[in-house]
Order: structure tokens, then C-alpha cells, then sequence
């Protein structure tokens, strides 16, 4: 049997480091080495398979293969079929994650409403819902981020398994009973990560680093909240943020697997239709980007330095997505194909991992450099990803460069459709963005498209050397004569 | 598998990680003929597998060289997995970073990782694409160029991992600790990244002698998943890897764990908020898949103790005792060297250690004594069915699970025993196994005793860098 690494499991619990990639089935490892994820290069769109028939069309990226409509009941429902193997993908999201959170005083609300749903609902107890789950083998998930909160579901497609499995996620989203005990005892244990948490140079430096750059928006806080407000949160409060935040017209659901139009809509329907009706909550407020950056350094006993820099960047609807996804991989998304990590790690050996990321979100999301090095090499390496940012911002990249982005990423599509589970993920955040239902059709030739001006004006646009906020946990000598 | 992986997982994908909870992946039997194997071994001793997966037009090559960190020895701890950095840097024709860069152009992914047991190499593909993959791989099998210039840089890079991987996680250290005493003649005991003395000691010749020694085609595996036909990957590693000739293997000797007498018992000190362990008993591996019935039975008690939410420890331990934050239950039943069935867990706030580690051992009594009843089974049982399915959405792990069967010297075919075996484990069987091995004298204690953070150290303080911030 494989569980969880005790890392693994133990740094769900507190945020979700930005590494904890589980990927391939869970870690055998009960060691904290990281997940077994493969890097993957891009954030960019990963989407459906085609549906492999007789007549084994030409690969499209199955885009053409989604279906799409909204359910009576108000939600909007995103559908591939897939008969190759006998189980079902599906999944719920609401726009509910933590930007949702009401005030900094209920800073955790979001995070832990979604995570008593799952601990009891229906008629079913805690402990009879995990049994009843267990009982036919379905797996039952949860994602939260600022944007997103909602649930996975994964079950065999024969009628006996997926009737239990889909009931029990019905009751999950539309009955849960914030049982009181439960609660008691999930914000003790939400507390105790956070104080873990807070011994942990990367937990703190990300902490800052989104404080540094969000203010006073939604997007300032981390996803698990703070212990003072975990503290005072009621089973009322849970109540009234699920009965505003999980409703109908807030839902998109995601279908995926061994079953035909008909039953994904009867599907749908079925698993939307005790929710109220409701109402879409309204945007998140925009991000205001400060004129000027900061910098700031955290003292750490930690051997290396965790260095964040970077700046609110892009939208999930940021006309130039695809300029900046291609220029990213240039920079610090590409891996070894990337001057980021040629600088930092090949050419000098400062660190392991050094990467730019664009994080696209409903407002302006984060971009960010991240390293980690030995404490007595944090200024050289800070030197060096300033100056290989600035250098990129001036010069942009060489058309070798661009040749070889544009290779990797058109190249390497079908390998974003190549499983159920990047499918499904690709079907909820076109679904949840309200993305167009060609994104993925349209993707190889939108990225193929991008001119070396179109990043350098695309990046100019958003990232400025003097509205960069810089946070250093550990650092030079700082953290040593401290 | 313990894995080192030469690349880190890059947290572009953060929004994509958000879904990470969607499940376990396992593999299994499928529909429409799919599922079937085919081996073929070259002349020069390089066993080739595939298993045609229609799904998608994509292709997963792994290639396995049986030989991990437990092949190391005392002093040169780590080069397992130094190699595998420095088979990146470079071969006669192939500068140092090409071989990235060629898979990238080509719309591929790659990336390595080490182990106990094996060093594995692999790269995801459009399917058309196999043959770069292979002809890369062929190449610095035989050609690598193991400069010290790049060595040097390498080293620095794997220290680095070292670090955050492993000295700032206390949890790292505890298992590091766990290992190290639990394992006392064995070399499981050494860590899979190299003791950091050890990585500040190695020399390019220690990286190009274990090259020499352990990097032929008759110490590999090429393991291919995915949108092919076996004949056309076969003639295609003939092309590649045929004309690589086998060499002589060093004697592998026969390493076994002395017989434990007596519970043993490390302590960590870290800095670190919770209090944790882990307790690790010495039990058997899988040798004869048809035959034994213990690792199945172990695997089953691993499922019946933290297979699902419903298990008993997470229910004992987390909801209703409340002494742990976290709890879990492992055993890998192939693997090349003497097995461990651990369970760790994290202790709530406030709650001894002690205590938790007490309420821990009761679960375990508790089966010893009761047994388990046969609902606990049949659910163990529905997970298995389940993740027999389920596995084979990934194309990469249905690799993974053919190296790992055959780098343990099992025969991959005999893993679909595996389930049939798994499903008739008997309540008798688990509670027997429990009673065999699960005893304080096979026990390995290992106690993570937080240190408190300095408080100036732990409290966010602002303060400028100086005036060197980008104008």
C-alpha cells in the first residue's frame, strides 16, 4: 500500500509549498524528498485528449471534443468523453478560495469551510463518508487556491461504484454538516501547521513576499489563513460563507471519462441541483501595483537563503498570455533551456532550483523569481538574477531562443492531453475562467506566433526593475550578526 | 523509492499543483486488449520492455541502470546520484547541456532520478519522436565526457540540493536517522543524496569509476510506455543500443541486514514546531510473487492502518484520540533489499510524544490481539480494484512500476499476480503478519525532538539589503 509521504501530507496540511507536485500516483516514499512530479515548464493550458476511435483522427488537442452548457440549475458544465478506461473524472469548483475570505479578521474562513464539506455531510458521519468512499474505491479531492475552492472526484464508471461515489459528492457540496467537534479539532490542527509553519524559512518568505505585493487585496493573504482569526471562526461562519459561496450559478463543473452525453448531463444536474440557485459572487477587486518595490530580509537559522522577488504581473485574461508564456520560458520557465538557471545554477553552481514563474489568476497574479542558495552566496545570486532579469527586460530574447520556446511548447502539447488527469484540469480552469472552448485548438498556433517584440513590449508592460519587491529569508551576513 | 532527482519540480506549476489532491494513480488491467507487455533482450545484454498504450500519440522511455546508493560504499556515498547530474554535462559529441536542449526542440520532457536501488533516466515524447530519445541515450551510455571543470560546478549544485532537501527539514533528518539506525550492516543505511561530508570529499574519478563500472547495456533496462508497436522499438534499440557492447559487471556481493536484537531507539533535535516519529520494523520483501503470502498480508495491513480516511489510524490517532496531526503507514513490497514497514506521525500541539507513539503501538496491539474483520478487508480490497484502474491514466507510472518489478529481479509479467494475491489475503493473514514482525525487538524508534526556533530569528523583521536594488 502507498499513502502519503509524512512530508507531503504534513505540508498539505499547512500551505501547499509550491514544490509538493504529486504526480504519477502518490510518492511511495515515506521521506519528504518532494514529490515525484515531473517538471513541467509552463503554467500554461493543458487540456483534453481526443478520444481515441477507429478512425484515429489527426491530433487537434481534442479541443473539438469538449462540450459545453449550463445545467438547469444555473451551473456551467464542461464535458470530454473518454471510453478508453472504465472510471470517471469529475470535478466542482466554485469561486470560493481564499481571496473570498471577507476580511484579514476572517483570514482562513474560505480554506476551512472547504474543509469540513468533506467531513461529514449528507447522511453520512465523518468517519461513514470516508467509509463509504473506501467502500468503492473512489478518491475524493480537494483544491484551494485564492481563486478556486472545490473537489475532485475520481470512481470506477460501473453503476454500483459511481451511483455511491457521486451521491456522496452531492451531499458533500450541497449538505455538509459543520459538526462542531469536527470543527474544534480541524482548527487545532489548522493552528498547529501554521506554528510549524511559521519555523519554516519557505512558508515566511512566501508570506512576505504576498504581502509585499498585494497590500490590502484579497490576494495579500495566504491561502490557510492566520491563527488569530482560525481561532475565532464558528460553525456559523462556516454556514454562512457555504450557503453564499456554493451555489449554483457559481459552480463549474468539470466531467470527464466513461460515460455519454446524456448521463454527464443527467450527472451534472444530479450534482448541482440540491445547491440554491444563488449568485455568482462579484469580481475581485483590481490589483493596484505599487510605483515602487520593496525589499525586505527575514533572519533565519535555515543553512540556505530563500530569495523571492518579483511583482502582480498577469491576469487569467491578459490579452498578452501567450507573449508572456513564451518570454517566461525564456527567462525562468524553460528549466536548462532557460537563462535563469543557466546563470544561477550551470554557469555557477549557487543553487539547485532557480525559476521565473507567471501565476495568471482572476486579477493581476504574481510574477516571481524564486532560489535557494547557501546563506554566503545570497548576494551574488541576488546580484545575478537582477542583472539577468534587467538584461532580459532590455534586450529580450534572441531569436535562437525564441525558436527553441516555441519548439518546446508546440511540441510538447500532446503531452498536456496525455492522461484523464491533465484533462480534467484542463476542462476546469477553461470552464472556471470562462476561457474559450478552442483555447487548447487554438494554443500551438498562438504560441507559434509570438514575435520577439511582442515579449519585450509584453514584459515591459509588466514587469518594472523599480516596482519589484524583494524578500529574503536567511540572507548574508544580515541573518548571521543578528 | 527514495528518489534524488536531478531537476526540481518547477513551481510554475503552482496553479496546476492546486489540484494535486485528485488522487492515487495506479495501474491495472484495461479494456481493448490493452495492458499486454513485450520483451526483447539485445545481444549485448540490454532488456528491452514495452507496453503499447493507445491512449494519446505519446511515448515514455525510462531507461534503468541497476545500480543505486546501496551499491556505494563508505566514503564515496552519493556518486550514484552525482552521476546522474554529470551524464547531463556533456559526451564527445555532445556538449555539456545539448542533450536538454535537443529533447526541449523536440517538444520533450526529461529529467532523472536515483534511488536505493537504481539510477533511471527518462524522457516524455510525441511517440514519433522515440528515436532522439534513444540515440541520446546510447550516446552517453558509452561516450560521457566527466570534465572536472564541470564536476566541480555539479558538486556545488548537489550540496545545494543536499541542503534544502535534507538539512533545513527536520523531517528529512529524521528519516535520514531512521534509516541510518534502523539499517545497521545494510547500505539502505546511507542516504540516496550522500552524506554532505562524503559530497565534500568526492573526486570526478569516483563519478567516472562508478560510470565504468555500472553504465552498460547488460546492467540496463529500457522500459517503453506508450503510443508505439513493439517490433518498431525494438528495431530501434537494435539501431541505438545495439552495436554498445556488454561489459564484464563487478561481483555483486549479497548484502543483508544482520538480525535485529533488541528495539533501537535516535532522537533528532531540530528546529521545529510539532513533535514527530517514526517507527520502522524489519519484515520481509516480495522474493517469490506466486508463492509468498507475507508481503501481500503487509500490504493489506499498511491499507487496513492508512489506506483511506475511514483507516484506523488517521480515525484513532487524528479524529478521535487527537494525539497526532498526521499519521501514516508504508511498506513497499519490491525492492532490492531488506524491507521496513513504517509508520510515522506528527503529534498534535501540547501532546507528548510519548503518548502518541503509545497510542500508535496500541493500533498495532489491537490487531496483534483482535485481527482485523472483514468489512476493514473487503475495503482494503475495493482500493486495489480500484487502483488497478486508476493507475493506468499515467503512462509514466505503468513505466515506473515495470522498472521497479524488474530492477528487484522480479519478472514484471508476475505483477499482475500482485492483485489477484492482494485480493485473497485472509483477516488470519494480516493479523498473523502483524504478530510475526510488527515486535518491539525488529523496532526501530526514531524521535524528532523540536528545538525552539530563536525567537529574533523566527519574527519577520524589515530591514534593507542596501543600495544595490535594480534601478
Amino acid at each position: 500500500m502507498r499513502a502519503r509521504s509524512l512530508y507531503l501530507s504534513l505540508a498539505f496540511l499547512l500551505v501547499l509549498p509550491v514544490w509538493a507536485g504529486l504526480d504519477h500516483g502518490s510518492s511511495a516514499s515515506p521521506a519528504i524528498h518532494g514529490g515525484l512530479s515531473e517538471t513541467r515548464h509552463v503554467p500554461g493550458a493543458e487540456g483534453p485528449t481526443r478520444a481515441r476511435g477507429e478512425e484515429a483522427p489527426p491530433f487537434q488537442g481534442g479541443a473539438t471534443h469538449i462540450q459545453h452548457w449550463v445545467s438547469a440549475s444555473g451551473a456551467r458544465v464542461y464535458f470530454v468523453e473518454n471510453r478508453d478506461l472504465p472510471m470517471l473524472d469529475v470535478s466542482v469548483s466554485f469561486a470560493a478560495g481564499s481571496a473570498r475570505d471577507p476580511s484579514p479578521a476572517a483570514a482562513g474562513l474560505a480554506r476551512m469551510t472547504h474543509q469540513l464539506m468533506r467531513l461529514g455531510a449528507g447522511p453520512w458521519s465523518e468517519q461513514a463518508l470516508a467509509e463509504a468512499l473506501a467502500d468503492v474505491g473512489a478518491v475524493l479531492s480537494g483544491h484551494f487556491d485564492a481563486d478556486r475552492a472545490g473537489f475532485s472526484l475520481r470512481t470506477l464508471s460501473d453503476e454500483r461504484e459511481r451511483t455511491r461515489a457521486v451521491a456522496v459528492l452531492r451531499a458533500v457540496l450541497a449538505e455538509p454538516h459543520f459538526a462542531p467537534a469536527v470543527l474544534v479539532r480541524e482548527k487545532a490542527r489548522a493552528v498547529a501547521g501554521l506554528k510549524e509553519a511559521a519555523t519554516q524559512p519557505g512558508y515566511l518568505g512566501e508570506k512576505a513576499f504576498k504581502a509585499a505585493l498585494y497590500a490590502s487585496h484579497p490576494y495579500a493573504q495566504e491561502a490557510s489563513g492566520e491563527i488569530e482569526a482560525i481561532e475565532r471562526l464558528t460553525v456559523e461562519d462556516l454556514q454562512g460563507f457555504h450557503r453564499r459561496h456554493y451555489v449554483a450559478r457559481n459552480a463549474t463543473v468539470a466531467i470527464l471519462g466513461d460515460l455519454d452525453r446524456a448521463a454527464a448531463a443527467a450527472l451534472a444536474e444530479f450534482l448541482t441541483a440540491a445547491l440554491p440557485a444563488g449568485e455568482a459572487p462579484p469580481p475581485l477587486p483590481e490589483v493596484e501595483v505599487a510605483a515602487t518595490g520593496s525589499e525586505r530580509v527575514i533572519p533565519h537559522h535555515a543553512t540556505q537563503s530563500h530569495l523571492f522577488v518579483g511583482m502582480p504581473a498577469i491576469r487569467r485574461d491578459d490579452p498578452d498570455f501567450f507573449p508572456l508564456v513564451v518570454g517566461n520560458y525564456i527567462l525562468g520557465g524553460g528549466g536548462f533551456d532557460s537563462r535563469l538557471l543557466n546563470e544561477i545554477r550551470v554557469k555557477r553552481g549557487l543553487a539547485y532550483s532557480a525559476y521565473s514563474q507567471l501565476e495568471p489568476m482572476q486579477a493581476l497574479g504574481p510574477f516571481r523569481i524564486g532560489l535557494q542558495t547557501r546563506r554566503e552566496a545570497t548576494d551574488a545570486a541576488l546580484e545575478v538574477v537582477r542583472k539577468t532579469l534587467e538584461d532580459f527586460l532590455r534586450e529580450g530574447p534572441t531569436e535562437a531562443e525564441l525558436r527553441q520556446a516555441k519548439d518546446f511548447l508546440v511540441g510538447s502539447f500532446p503531452l498536456r492531453l496525455d492522461s484523464n488527469r491533465k484533462i480534467l484540469e484542463q476542462l476546469a480552469v477553461i470552464g472556471f475562467y470562462r476561457l474559450p472552448l478552442d483555447w487548447l485548438a487554438q494554443y500551438p498556433a498562438r504560441v507559434e506566433a509570438v514575435t520577439r517584440e511582442d515579449i519585450v513590449r509584453a514584459f515591459r508592460a509588466r514587469i518594472r526593475p523599480e516596482a519589484l519587491h524583494t524578500v529574503v529569508v536567511g540572507g548574508q551576513r544580515e541573518a548571521q550578526s543578528n | 523509492m527514495r528518489d534524488m532527482r536531478r531537476r526540481p519540480i518547477n513551481p510554475s506549476t503552482l496553479l496546476w499543483v492546486l489540484l494535486i489532491g485528485l488522487g492515487l494513480a495506479w495501474v491495472g488491467p484495461a479494456r481493448a486488449g490493452q495492458g499486454e507487455t513485450y520483451e526483447h533482450t539485445l545481444a549485448n545484454g540490454l532488456k528491452v520492455i514495452v507496453k503499447p498504450d493507445h491512449r494519446a500519440p505519446v511515448v515514455v522511455s525510462q531507461l534503468w541502470y541497476r545500480a543505486g546508493s546501496m551499491d556505494e560504499s563508505y566514503g564515496t556515498t552519493g556518486v550514484a546520484h552525482v552521476l546522474e547530474h554529470m551524464m547531463f554535462k556533456g559526451t564527445a559529441a555532445l556538449p555539456d547541456g545539448e542533450f536538454s536542449r535537443r529533447i526541449a526542440a523536440a517538444g520533450g520532457r526529461e529529467n532523472a532520478f536515483t534511488s536505493r536501488d537504481a539510477t533511471v533516466y527518462h524522457q516524455t515524447l510525441q511517440a514519433d519522436r522515440l528515436g532522439l530519445a534513444f540515440e541520446l541515450e546510447a550516446d552517453r551510455m558509452v561516450n560521457l565526457t566527466l570534465s572536472p571543470a564541470a564536476f566541480a560546478k555539479e558538486i556545488e549544485v548537489v550540496k545545494e540540493e543536499r541542503r534544502q532537501r535534507t538539512e533545513d527539514n527536520p523531517h528529512a533528518l529524521l528519516y535520514e536517522a531512521l534509516m541510518a539506525t534502523a539499517y545497521q550492516s545494510h547500505p539502505y543505511r546511507h542516504p540516496v543524496i550522500g552524506w554532505m561530508d562524503d559530497l565534500e570529499h568526492l573526486r570526478v574519478e569516483d563519478a567516472r569509476a562508478w560510470y565504468e563500472r555500472w553504465y552498460a547495456p547488460n546492467n540496463a533496462l529500457l522500459v517503453v510506455v506508450g503510443d508505439v508497436e513493439p517490433a518498431a522499438v525494438f528495431a530501434l534499440a537494435e539501431r541505438h543500443f545495439g552495436a554498445i557492447p556488454a561489459r564484464a559487471l563487478p561481483l555483486r556481493r549479497a548484502l543483508a541486514e544482520v538480525e535485529p536484537r533488541g528495539m533501537r531507539t535516535v532522537t533528532v533535535k531540530a528546529p521545529a514546531r510539532l513533535a514527530a516519529a517514526y517507527l520502522a520494523w524489519h519484515v520481509p520483501r516480495l522474493a517469490d510473487p506466486a508463492a509468498d503470502w507475507e508481503p501481500y498480508a503487509l500490504e493489506v495491513l499498511a491499507g487496513v492502518l492508512d489506506g483511506h480516511a475511514s483507516a484506523r489510524l488517521p480515525r484513532a490517532l487524528v479524529r478521535e484520540q487527537q494525539v497526532a496531526v498526521d499519521v501514516g503507514a508504508y511498506y513497499d513490497a519490491v525492492a532490492r533489499g531488506p524491507g521496513l514497514f513504517l509508520l510515522s506521525l506528527t503529534a498534535a500541539e501540547g501532546k507528548p510524544l510519548d503518548a502518541a507513539v503509545a497510542a500508535l503501538r496500541r493500533e498495532i496491539e489491537r490487531i496483534q490481539r483482535d485481527g482485523v474483520d472483514a468489512e476493514e478487508l473487503a475495503r482494503v480490497k475495493a482500493q486495489v480494484l480500484a487502483a488497478q484502474v486508476f493507475e493506468q491514466d499515467s503512462l509514466f507510472f505503468q513505466a515506473r512500476e515495470i522498472g521497479l518489478w524488474e530492477s528487484a529481479g522480479l519478472r514484471h509479467q508476475t505483477r499482475r499476480l500482485r492483485f489477484e494475491r492482494l485480493r485473497e489475503v485472509t483477516p488470519e493473514q494480516v493479523q498473523a503478519v502483524a504478530r510475526r514482525y510488527l515486535v518491539d525487538d525488529r523496532l526501530t524508534l526514531a524521535r524528532l525532538e523540536p528545538q525552539p526556533v530563536e525567537a529574533g530569528l523566527a519574527r519577520p523583521t524589515a530591514r534593507l539589503l542596501g543600495d544595490r536594488h535594480a534601478r
